[in-house]
């Protein structure tokens, strides 16, 4: 099961954060095929938002073929998004996190971390990009 | 499906003073409305025309098809919690239940029964012993188990603490997933109720200066800002709602149907509280802002 979040000051269309908490789920492996997803009235009351909102990012979801909705039980994952390369996850984190170390040490704050690595990583091209 | 509330031309006149004037508007049902504006703009009119309690001195008004307060037919499928949610202080919470259930046909004592127990509250307190939000979970539970297929809330939120605040939004977020109502909830501060509400309507000094879907809303008015110019000079399709000129720069917020490109400018998204804080401010600088400025701030 997902929890959901909503942050009402970033600008991000509330439908689409719904969205991309799902994504980042099922790319973390949090979230895995056949789980279901919270009810439309769990979420909408959970976060005081217009179920609306919740029908919209669950069906454009669907539509994504990242779940399905079974009339009367709920809406279910119906495909993963990380394959075996969740395997992987383990070791790249830790390499990641000897990175931050070796960059900290080096005297780099935060702010020039993040600047490092964004002007270093470019998105794959065509990679699916919500 | 007939809309959830049709005004044309509607006014209400008090003495001298038009509390609310020329309204025309189609609420679709189905929605979840907000009706913001400040203090004093006519919300509480408005809503009060809607349920029948006020008769319009100019125009009409239709709500689900009906003329407001025409008959029982009429009272059954509105529900309405008034300003500061009463509830009767020497009653205890039974009682209410009880009263609800001998007032309105439609009355769902399991879905009162329910949410009361859901709020942990004990049946037999005094609603004089309880908290604002307390009361005000009370009175949104008396206007849901009479299963009005219109609720009207007139600033539900506006004295309750922020732990309150939200709460009672998920109660109402919680209710139109699981019945299918419509609801028009009026605010002062749309930041508190912009997550639930759908569709908006903007009311200024007695007039309606905007209504429409929520993405619509947003997707349609944008945030410029440039090098420093005169409204004459810009583009014909941009209708200015609120300009600023400070130093050699100009900033903008501007309805448009299409898409907004011009060289020279950056174009952002705006927020719902700035595009409403917009309408505001064109209130109150246009041509009534001699009545306006100490409402709209």
């Amino acid at each position: 099961m997902i929890e959901f979040h909503l942050d009402t000051r970033s600008g991000v269309a509330p439908y689409l954060q719904l969205i991309h908490q799902v994504r980042q789920a099922l790319r973390l492996g949090l979230l895995r095929e056949g789980d279901r997803l919270p009810t439309v009235k769990e979420v909408a009351g959970g976060l005081a938002i217009n179920p609306n909102t919740v029908l919209k990012a669950y069906r454009e979801l669907e539509y994504e073929g990242l779940a399905a909705a079974k009339p009367g039980v709920g809406t279910f994952v119906t495909k993963t998004l990380t394959d075996d390369s969740i395997a992987a996850h383990a070791p790249l984190r830790e390499e990641l996190d000897e990175w931050l170390s070796r960059a900290r040490a080096a005297g780099l704050d935060d702010e020039s971390i993040e600047a490092i690595f964004r002007s270093t990583f470019r998105p794959q091209p065509q990679e699916d990009a919500v | 499906m007939a809309a959830a509330l049709e005004a044309d031309g509607l006014g209400k006149q008090y003495g001298r003073k038009w509390a609310l004037a020329d309204c025309t508007l189609t609420v679709p049902a189905g929605r979840v409305t907000g009706l913001v504006g400040p203090n004093g703009a006519g919300k509480t009119t408005l809503l009060n025309l809607a349920t029948g309690m006020l008769a319009p001195t100019t125009g009409s008004i239709r709500v689900l098809g009906g003329v407001p307060g025409s008959g029982p037919a009429q009272l059954r499928k509105v529900g309405f919690v008034a300003q500061d949610t009463p509830t009767y202080a020497a009653l205890s919470i039974a009682d209410h239940l009880h009263f609800g259930a001998a007032a309105n046909p439609g009355w769902d004592a399991g879905i009162a029964s329910a949410r009361i127990r859901a709020l942990r509250l004990d049946p037999a307190q005094k609603a004089a012993k309880l908290s604002g939000g307390q009361r005000a979970q009370l009175a949104l539970t008396m206007a849901i188990a009479k299963q009005p297929e219109l609720l009207i809330l007139d600033e539900p939120v506006a004295s309750l603490d922020p732990l309150a605040r939200r709460e009672f939004l998920q109660a109402l977020a919680e209710t139109v997933a699981e019945q299918e109502l419509s609801v028009v909830l009026s605010s002062h501060l749309v930041a508190d109720i912009e997550r639930v509400c759908d569709y908006l309507i903007v009311l200024v000094a007695s007039r309606v200066r905007i209504a429409g879907e929520v993405t619509e809303l947003l997707a349609s008015h944008h945030l410029l800002t440039g090098p420093r110019s005169e409204e004459d000079s810009l583009p014909g399709d941009w209708e200015i709602i609120q300009a600023s000129h400070v130093g050699r720069q100009t900033s903008l917020l501007v309805r448009a149907a299409g898409p907004v490109k011009k060289p020279g400018w950056a174009v952002d998204k705006v927020s719902l509280e700035d595009l409403v804080l917009g309408y505001m401010s064109q209130a109150a600088g246009g041509t009534t802002a001699g009545l306006l400025t100490g409402a709209a701030r």
